[in-house]
Order: structure tokens, then sequence, then C-alpha cells
């Protein structure tokens, strides 16, 4: 019915709608197809896969929180060949858009992981987890550090070739993002995902300990929307021809067109699906209505929006 | 193509019942046609606090029973204890109020082809969705004995109709306050013996289907059980509900007790090494 243009594009990859799940939030697809079709979303982020098999944090795993939760769930997964086994060809049978997120607790590992996925088909881009919270070494989350930043993205870019658009997943956890986010463009990245979980820690008061098994968590829902639009708007000014996939506790239309104004190409959505499986196609029809009442005709019309030059008054 | 709880549904439901019984809330929702595809086991997770909640989680609660009224149709039965926020707030809501639910989710307890002895067992409101396992068993031709635990005597969910579909009940608190004292796990050995249990129904606390699987560890009698891990999603997508289970080859699986649960076989579950770093313990 609508004749708003609602695609989007990260380098040379092209999505109808803005919209994507967001990794580690929809595991790989399975779970959400039992509520809406897969392929009527933007794409589909899977959960970030590692080389091998990881069986993650002990339990307990999360944490409610005031308009969020923390989350330590430590990168839980197959390992990448069982994942381009049997998950990749179930999601290109769907025929949605596949967005894979690779972790690395080494570059190398890293890189390894972009030589498996180089020749797979099906894949519209790759989202580099660099800032996953997670981990039992705070060393390790790459995206704190400018320096490892960017020697994984160039040996993803190095290992990928210049076909497949690279993502390069943050932390807002950093005193400088915006040199961060340069660096891992300058290292060929072709977009940016902002924001990855804040880290948090909840005290249960009966142990007097930290709640979660893994003691501290990754904080997400709406509680951290405001440092996800502060972290799009800032690296957004800095770097606008880069386009931002945005997620950070988006759970209605508005909150999505306020990431998007803010700089956004695309919004994730993660948390909101935990509590409502719908939430993915609510908040798309939000959008695309919300854009139309404000009179946009094209989505690309609305990016960065907020950045606009102030008009003069004569 | 989609396999992961196939039968579920999001839909916005009105209660239709709500009464205090004992410590807990009896909650009836009423689903219409939705009761058909319910079965003893499985699940319901409910928004909690209102459009301008700042609970964004579903609570999951057991569905305790369906069944079909004249008046309202196909509802499903809630026993709720109004212990957290999110518990507190959906057992303050009058009758008439609509909640959204996602249901039914999770597996559910399988059900002998032949008819077997069985017994149950519950602690603490754990015990809620073993009546309405007992009159499935009981239409299939089972003997049912129920075994209820509890701390103390207002902790025991037991409602009269729900003992007439057993053939014995017996209570066990641990102050005495209400029939035997001492854990529901004691009489466990010696039923199994003197009643030829086939397969033991369990649904409580951790603690309890860990000491129940100890006790049918190198037997024949199959324990299935009801396992309880805070979960954010309910859904399988999340990640955080995962137990332990080792796999044939003898390696550990973490897996979601959301969707490979909420029943799973009590054999398989690596009960000691729940919460803790499965690479630690391998």
């Amino acid at each position: 019915m609508s004749a708003i243009d609602f695609s989007t594009t990260f380098g040379n990859a092209w999505f109808p709608s803005p919209i994507f799940t967001a990794s580690g939030c929809a595991s790989s697809g399975k779970e959400l197809s039992q509520f809406f079709d897969l392929k009527d979303i933007g794409a589909v982020v899977t959960k970030s896969i590692m080389n091998k098999e990881r069986l993650g944090r002990p339990t307990p795993r999360m944490a409610e929180t005031p308009s969020g939760m923390l989350n330590s769930i430590g990168l839980q997964g197959p390992g990448i060949d069982v994942f381009l086994e049997k998950d990749v060809p179930w999601l290109v049978a769907q025929k949605a858009r596949i967005v894979v997120s690779i972790a690395g607790e080494t570059v190398e590992e890293y890189s390894t992981l972009a030589r498996k996925l180089r020749s797979v088909a099906g894949i519209s881009a790759i989202e580099v987890n660099i800032s996953c919270p997670n981990v039992e070494n705070r060393g390790l989350v790459f995206a704190c550090d400018p320096d490892a930043s960017r020697r994984v993205i160039d040996g993803v870019r190095r290992t990928i070739g210049g076909e497949l658009p690279i993502i390069a997943k943050l932390s807002p956890d950093v005193t400088d993002l915006v040199s961060i986010a340069r660096g891992v463009v300058d290292a060929g990245a072709d977009g940016l995902a902002l924001i990855n979980t804040v880290l948090g820690m909840v005290i249960n008061l009966d142990t007097m300990r930290p709640h979660l098994g893994g003691k501290t968590g990754g904080l997400s829902g709406p509680a951290i929307r405001p440092i996800a639009v502060r972290a799009i708007y800032q690296v957004h000014a800095a770097l606008p021809k880069v386009p931002i996939l945005g997620m950070g506790g988006v759970a209605s239309g508005r909150d999505a067109l306020e990431l998007i104004v803010a700089g956004a190409s695309g919004v994730s959505i993660g948390t909101a699906s935990f509590g409502n499986p719908t939430a993915i196609p609510q908040i798309q029809n939000e959008l695309k209505k919300l854009l139309e009442e404000k009179g946009f005709t094209q989505l690309k019309d609305a990016i960065g929006y907020a950045h606009r030059e102030e008009q003069s008054h004569e | 193509m989609a396999a992961i709880n196939k039968n579920a549904a999001q839909l916005q439901a009105t209660i239709v019942g709500n009464k205090l019984v004992g410590q807990y809330h009896q909650i009836l929702i009423s689903v219409g046609d939705l009761i058909n595809v319910c079965k003893p086991g499985n699940f319901v997770a409910i928004s909690v606090g209102g459009p301008s909640s700042k609970m964004v989680l579903r609570r999951a609660f057991a569905i305790s029973r369906v069944s079909h009224s004249s008046s309202f149709g196909g509802t499903m039965e809630l026993i709720v204890a109004p212990f957290g926020q999110g518990s507190k707030w959906l057992c303050s809501l009058p009758e008439g109020s609509e909640v959204d639910i996602v249901a039914p989710l999770g597996t559910a307890f399988g059900i002998p082809t032949e008819p077997v002895q069985a017994l149950l067992v519950g602690g603490g409101y754990g015990s809620a969705p073993l009546f309405g396992l007992a009159e499935v068993l009981k239409s299939r031709g089972c003997r049912v004995d129920m075994l209820l635990g509890a701390s103390t005597s207002s902790k025991i969910y037991a409602p009269m109709e729900g003992k007439r579909s057993v053939n014995s009940l017996r209570i066990y608190t641990e102050d005495g306050s209400m029939g035997h004292t001492g854990r529901v796990t004691e009489p466990i050995p010696e039923l199994i013996s003197d009643l030829g249990i086939g397969v033991i129904y369990s649904c409580g606390p951790m603690a309890m289907l860990a000491a129940i699987s100890a006790i049918t560890k190198d037997t024949d009698v199959v324990h299935q059980c009801a396992v309880e891990e805070s979960m954010a999603c309910g859904i399988g997508i999340c990640m955080t509900c995962v137990l332990p289970l080792r796999n044939a080859d003898n390696s550990i699986s973490m897996v979601r007790s959301c969707i490979d649960g909420p029943v799973m076989d009590g054999a398989d579950v690596m009960w000691d090494l729940v919460g803790k770093n499965p690479l630690v313990q391998q």
C-alpha cells in the first residue's frame, strides 16, 4: 500500500527494510519463524559464531533490571562448521537476507572465520563482533583497543576480499568511540554496528555476591537507548558516509526513527524480541507509518536528519 | 518448516478467574481453541506491568490445567505465587483484564503408550501441572500415586478436585505443619519397590529434581522432570536458561530449558554442573 521507499544499503548489500534482528537476540532465526516470516524483515543477523563449539558461561545468565536486562551468555554456539552446514542453508531456504556475525578470541580466529565464509552463497554481509563484553579477559574486547580493532578488521578484509560488506560491531564502553570507529573504517570496514551492550553488574542481596554466574553482564533494553542515540549521533557526525546499523533498546517504531535520524541506516531489534516475539514486524510497521506521517518519501532522507543545518529565519 | 513451538500463538486473552488458594493465586485465562494444543508440562509466557512497564521480560508459568466451560470457552489455569514484581502484578489483576500471552511453549510430559505405575512428585506450587497430568495418566489406565512436599503447610498446593484424580496422595512438610514430617523425596526408594513404579514425573525446585535423579540413577525407573532456570525470552532466542546435558557420546551440551524443556529426562541432566562452568568441570 505504501509508496515509501523503505530500502537501505550497507556497502554493496541492499535490504528491502532497515529493520534487522540483533545478533545474539534471534539465535539463527528458526525460533522466531513460528511468529513471523523471516523474509519480511530487512535481515536476520545471526548469533555471533566462533570457530569452535563453545558452551558459554555458567547460569544464572540473566537479570532483569529497570527497563532492561543484563545477560552473560559468553558466546555459546555450535561453531562455524555446524552453523554453515545447518543454519545458513535453512535461512537461505526461508529467503531471508542473512548477516553472519562472527566473534573470535584472536585476530587469527577472525581471519579463519572470514575464510570459511568467503565462498558461502546467500550471505549479504558480515558483522564482525569485536565488542562482546562477556569474555573472561576484558583484554579480549578488541573494540576497547583502537589498534586491536584495526588489526581484526584488516585481517578480515584481507581474507574476504572486496566482495562482502563488513560491519564492525563496537562497544560504547570506550573513551573515544569516534577514533575507534575511524580506525576500523580505515582498516576496511564498510559499516559500523552501534552499540553492543554496556557492561554492568547486579548483586544478589540474598547471597551478597554478584548475581550472574559470569559476575558481569551486558546491559540491554530501553535503559541504554540514549547511549545508543548518542553514539550513533557522534559517529555519524564524524563519518557521515559510513552506514551505521543502530541498536540499543529499540522497542517501537518511534525508537527506531530516533536512531535513524541520529544517523543509522538500519536498526537491529534485540531485547524487545525477548519480551515480544512479534516485536520486529510490529516495529517495522510502526516505523513505516511514522516516516509517512513525517512526510518522508524514502528512508534514505531520514538517515541522519537530526544533523541537518539550522534553518535561517528571514 | 518451523519445528520449534509449532503450536505457539501470541494473543490478547482475558482473565476470567483470579482467586486466592492458600498462598497462591489460581488464575483462569480464556484462550479459546488454544487449549486443544496445550499439554501437561507446557508453559505460557505473559507480559507483565502494562504498556508503560519497566519490566521488559515476560514471566513464564506452567499451565496447570486446561478445561472447557460453557461460559468462557477454553480456559487455562495457572497457579501463581505472588513473590516477584511481575507475578504480584499478575495476581493483582481483576477478572476481565486483558493480558498478552504466548502459549503453549516448551516440551510436555511424555505419556506412556502402555499403562504403567506412575509416581508424581511436586514441590511447593510445582504440584500445579501434576494434577492435569494425573487426569491424563488415569485416562490411559495408569495407576497414579502422588507425593507433595514443601517447607510448610501454606506452601502446599493440593486442591480438592485434584485429590480425586490420583490413587493416593501423601504430603510432606519440613516443619511438620501438614502431613508427614520430612522431605518429599524420603519415601521414594520404598515406593519404587513397593508399588513397582515405572515412571516418576516431577516438578518443583531444582534441588528436589536432582535428589530424585540421584534415586532413580542405576534403576529402570524413568524420571521426567520439569526444570526451572531463569529465562529471558521463553522461546529459545536468548540462551540464558541453559542446563548442562550429557550426550550419548559423553560430551556436554548446554541446552535451553525453554525449548528443550521444561520437561527433560532427569538422567540426562548433569545436576552437579548446574550453575557451574561446564568447561572447567569437563
